[in-house]
């Protein structure tokens, strides 16, 4: 076969088809109203939202699987990527529209790149691997796997309070009152954490010790 | 196996045939056309060109009034049904308020003229457009359609450009006018060349980093609007949503360089991690001067409270949001990696950065993301400071006019349409080119430090003051509502003074282009 | 084909069991840090479908989850820190080569 078949078809296939799924079923998760400032899922409880959700579970499950199982730390990496906006999807069908922008900007515009560069700059070739005993790996397994599986029988065994209603989210200004007034002590304290971890990154980073 | 089998299977076994087959079958008929056709297209290549504009801008124009139409029939129904609609109800559930083609028919009779004789068929042609998911589907094909254009012509015109700079001519052959299809043309180029992956590559990191960014740069088309109704989701949180897709695009080009398994790759990966890390910072602070003082997220929200006209756009609100909109402007430069700051595929030093290894359609991918990134923060800063999609004279002089079709059509044009939009757009990117193709490129430990010792703690101070503005502001005092509006319109004259002074100073070197170096440009430069 | 809060609690299920897999598999210290960014993001989308099913209007769950991404981003930010200085010391990010406590 020729390169430039292969080229020409598969990219541009692959480019419409990913780029159009991407934009629309993003777009579907995430639409606010128009008039008052507080934003709906799509359409909870219709097909859309069911279509969404298990393509949305079905890819971070897959990318959480594929952290676990992946060799290589940089492939690891953007499996992790796979998951976090999996999760920022989810975000945008909870409703949770600030929340599901702030874990793009934090999670995949800034954690993700620095582990990638602690990676890049903690190894002196592409293809270290650090091997963990077989034997490690088995037990591991079955502890996992039994605590997936407890977890699954509690989840699906238990009744919730709660009533399962399903209201508009909330909008920024309402979270951003919340935190300035019940949550300020932590807000505040947060604040200070965030400065100490500054100091120390800096004090950690020096390059003269 | 470089190469998995379903891509085999998908690739060639079923697109190969076909596509040989349609050439084969269209060849000759291509160049026969070519050889006839070829000489009148380069004739009328300019009309086309302008015929092209012409025709996108009545679609949207069209599009635009029939979705209304359909949306006046739809509350029309629900009225003489007496039932109340709120909200975007083109995503209520057809079973309930859906119209029937008859009821559009009734809407029809009632426009009168030619809607009326058309209305046997309109009514069946306009009875889908109700659906949101058609309307996806229209908004995105515009979406997609403007991606790929976007890119396109910038890349064309960022040439003309550099070539007037330079005193030269840019691309003049190909599509007659001005070389105006080189970028198409290079386009079917780069599909058709080699995919190449070099030996050492994680092939499948090496395949999907364009991706990773090219769908982020078209994903912030998702939430970026162009005009008061052109937007495809209007999102609460559009400003942070945009904000973090062009995060992501960082990981494209780390990966990218990584994947390329060379050391000139790896070099433009860091560097372009640590300029994008840390000029985030400063772009997400200048960004929240407009949030501050229009105390919304929604993009929409934030253009609404500039329609007072050119001295209520939000750069002339107070000095800290003039300074701001510089550093704004800086920081968007830095995060597109445009000279100045193109440090990661620094030519001169670095081979081609993280595109070192790269060729073909992947290639071309990165220089799509880059040329959509740059227009869309030109649009945030159009919207943020310069009013958005609203014209220099206030909206409320439009209310004159009523609210009829030509009406409207004028007051797109006059006062707020999308029109403008693209215009301020087109402006600040032409300063982007310019800016590229005038200043040298400065050193990774200058950009590091013009980022975190100079525009770091120009941004807080920038900030602090317009957030003690605000505050000002809601006191409601007489001495500071002075204080306020003169500050206003001496912002707003020194803008005006720039935008005078602009286009005088072209028509100055337009005038005196004979002084101006080599002789292609005498005999060249249009008008000449 | 109503979503509930189960469905959501599962996917977190599992989203948490394979960074707990990851973080005891894992020799190289960053990938033990991924696998703790999983985990902390099953915890948020746990969090975050309490808020939505459980008390939509107390916001809560919405605003302890921000806490936990700004303490995950603080976290990755220290724990690359000490990565790379690890690197520096001893060459290697493999954990099981970290044993002394000698700088």
């Amino acid at each position: 076969m020729t390169n430039t078949k292969h080229n020409l078809t598969s990219c541009l296939l692959r480019l419409v088809v990913a780029g159009g799924g991407v934009l629309l079923f993003s777009s579907q998760a995430a639409f606010a109203s128009e008039a008052s400032g507080v934003t709906n899922a799509a359409a909870p409880g219709g097909l859309l939202e069911a279509a969404l959700f298990y393509f949305v579970a079905l890819v971070a499950v897959v990318s959480s699987l594929g952290v676990c199982f992946s060799k290589d730390i940089v492939r690891m990496a953007v499996w992790l990527f796979g998951a976090l906006g999996s999760v920022a999807v989810m975000y945008f069908l909870l409703a949770a529209n600030f929340l599901g922008a702030i874990q793009l900007i934090v999670y995949a515009g800034g954690t993700l790149i620095l582990l990638v560069f602690g990676v890049m700059l903690t190894s002196k070739s592409p293809w270290v691997k650090f091997e963990c005993p077989k034997i490690e790996m088995l037990f591991a397994g079955i502890i996992c796997a039994a605590l997936l599986g407890c977890l699954c029988i509690v989840l699906t065994d238990a009744t919730w309070a709660g009533t399962m209603q399903v209201v508009p989210g909330a909008s920024v200004e309402a979270i951003g009152k919340i935190l300035i007034t019940k949550y300020l002590v932590p807000f505040e304290v947060a604040g200070v954490l965030l400065m100490i971890v500054m100091v120390g990154a800096a004090h950690l980073a020096r390059q003269d010790d | 196996m470089r190469i998995l089998l379903w891509k085999l299977w998908m690739g060639y076994r079923i697109f190969g045939p076909i596509i040989e087959l349609l050439m084969a079958m269209f060849r000759p008929f291509a160049v026969a056309m070519y050889r006839m056709g070829g000489p009148i297209v380069a004739q009328m290549a300019g009309m086309i060109l302008i015929s092209a504009v012409v025709a996108v801008c009545v679609g949207v124009w069209a599009h635009a009034m029939l979705f209304g139409f359909v949306d006046e029939s739809i509350l029309a129904t629900a009225a003489s049904a007496g039932v109340e609609l709120t909200g975007a109800f083109s995503y209520v559930s057809p079973a309930t308020w859906g119209l029937t083609p008859s009821q559009i028919a009734v809407q029809l009779q009632q426009v009168g003229g030619v809607a009326a004789n058309m209305s046997g068929v309109a009514q069946y042609l306009l009875w889908p457009v109700q659906f949101g998911i058609v309307r996806d589907l229209v908004g995105l094909g515009a979406l997609m359609g403007l991606f790929n254009i976007i890119p396109v012509y910038t890349i064309w015109w960022e040439r003309k450009v550099a070539g007037r700079i330079q005193s030269r001519l840019g691309p003049m052959r190909v599509g007659g006018w001005h070389g105006w299809s080189q970028s198409p043309a290079d386009g079917i180029k780069l599909l058709l060349k080699e995919d190449l992956i070099p030996d050492g590559a994680d092939a499948p990191l090496f395949r999907l980093a364009p991706y990773f960014n090219i769908i982020p740069s078209a994903l912030a088309f998702v939430a970026l609007p162009f005009g008061a109704t052109y937007v495809f989701r209007e999102l609460d949180v559009a400003l942070i949503f945009i904000l973090g897709v062009l995060g992501v695009e960082v990981l494209g080009v780390m990966l990218a360089g990584w994947a390329s398994n060379n050391k000139w790759s790896v070099y433009g990966a860091m560097r372009e991690a640590c300029q994008m890390v840390s000029y985030e910072i400063p772009l997400g602070m200048a960004l929240l001067l407009p949030v501050v003082t229009t105390g919304t997220l929604n993009l929409t929200k934030i253009v609404d409270a500039q329609s007072g006209g050119w001295f209520h756009w939000l750069v002339f609100s107070s000095p800290f949001a003039f300074i701001g909109f510089i550093a704004f402007f800086v920081a968007s430069l830095a995060s597109c990696k445009r000279a100045p700051f193109d440090l990661p595929e620094a030519e001169s030093e670095l081979v081609a950065g993280f595109l070192t290894e790269y060729s073909g359609i992947r290639w071309s991918f990165f220089f799509f993301a880059e040329y959509a990134a740059m227009f869309v923060v030109c649009g945030l800063a159009a919207i943020l400071f310069l009013g958005g999609w609203h014209s220099p004279l206030p909206a409320s002089w439009g209310a004159a006019l009523g609210d009829a079709w030509y009406a409207r059509g004028v007051k797109g044009l006059l006062f707020s349409g999308p029109v403008w939009f693209v215009a301020k757009c087109v402006f600040l990117l032409y300063v982007q080119i310019w800016i590229r193709w005038t200043l040298p490129r400065i050193r990774i430990d200058q950009v590091l430090y013009a980022c975190v010792q100079v525009l770091l703690p120009l941004t807080m101070l920038m900030l602090l003051g317009t957030t003690v503005w605000v505050w000002a502001s809601t006191s409601e005092c007489e001495t500071w509502a002075m204080v306020t509006a003169i500050t206003r319109y001496v912002l707003g004259g020194i803008g005006l003074m720039f935008a005078f002074a602009f286009p005088a100073i072209a028509a100055y070197g337009f005038y005196h282009r004979r002084a101006m170096v080599g002789n292609l440009v005498q005999d060249a430069m249009p008008g000449s | 084909m109503t979503i509930g809060l189960t469905h959501y609690l599962i996917v977190a299920a599992i989203m948490f069991v394979a960074g707990l897999f990851t973080m005891m598999t894992k020799r190289n210290a960053i990938g033990i840090l991924i696998g703790v960014e999983l985990v902390l993001n099953a915890a948020t989308v746990n969090l975050v479908a309490f808020d939505r099913y459980m008390g939509p209007d107390r916001l809560d769950g919405q605003i302890t989850a921000i806490f936990v991404i700004v303490l995950a981003a603080a976290e990755a930010a220290l724990a690359v820190g000490i990565c790379i200085n690890v690197y520096k010391n001893l060459s290697t990010v493999d954990v099981d080569r970290a044993n002394s406590l000698r700088g």
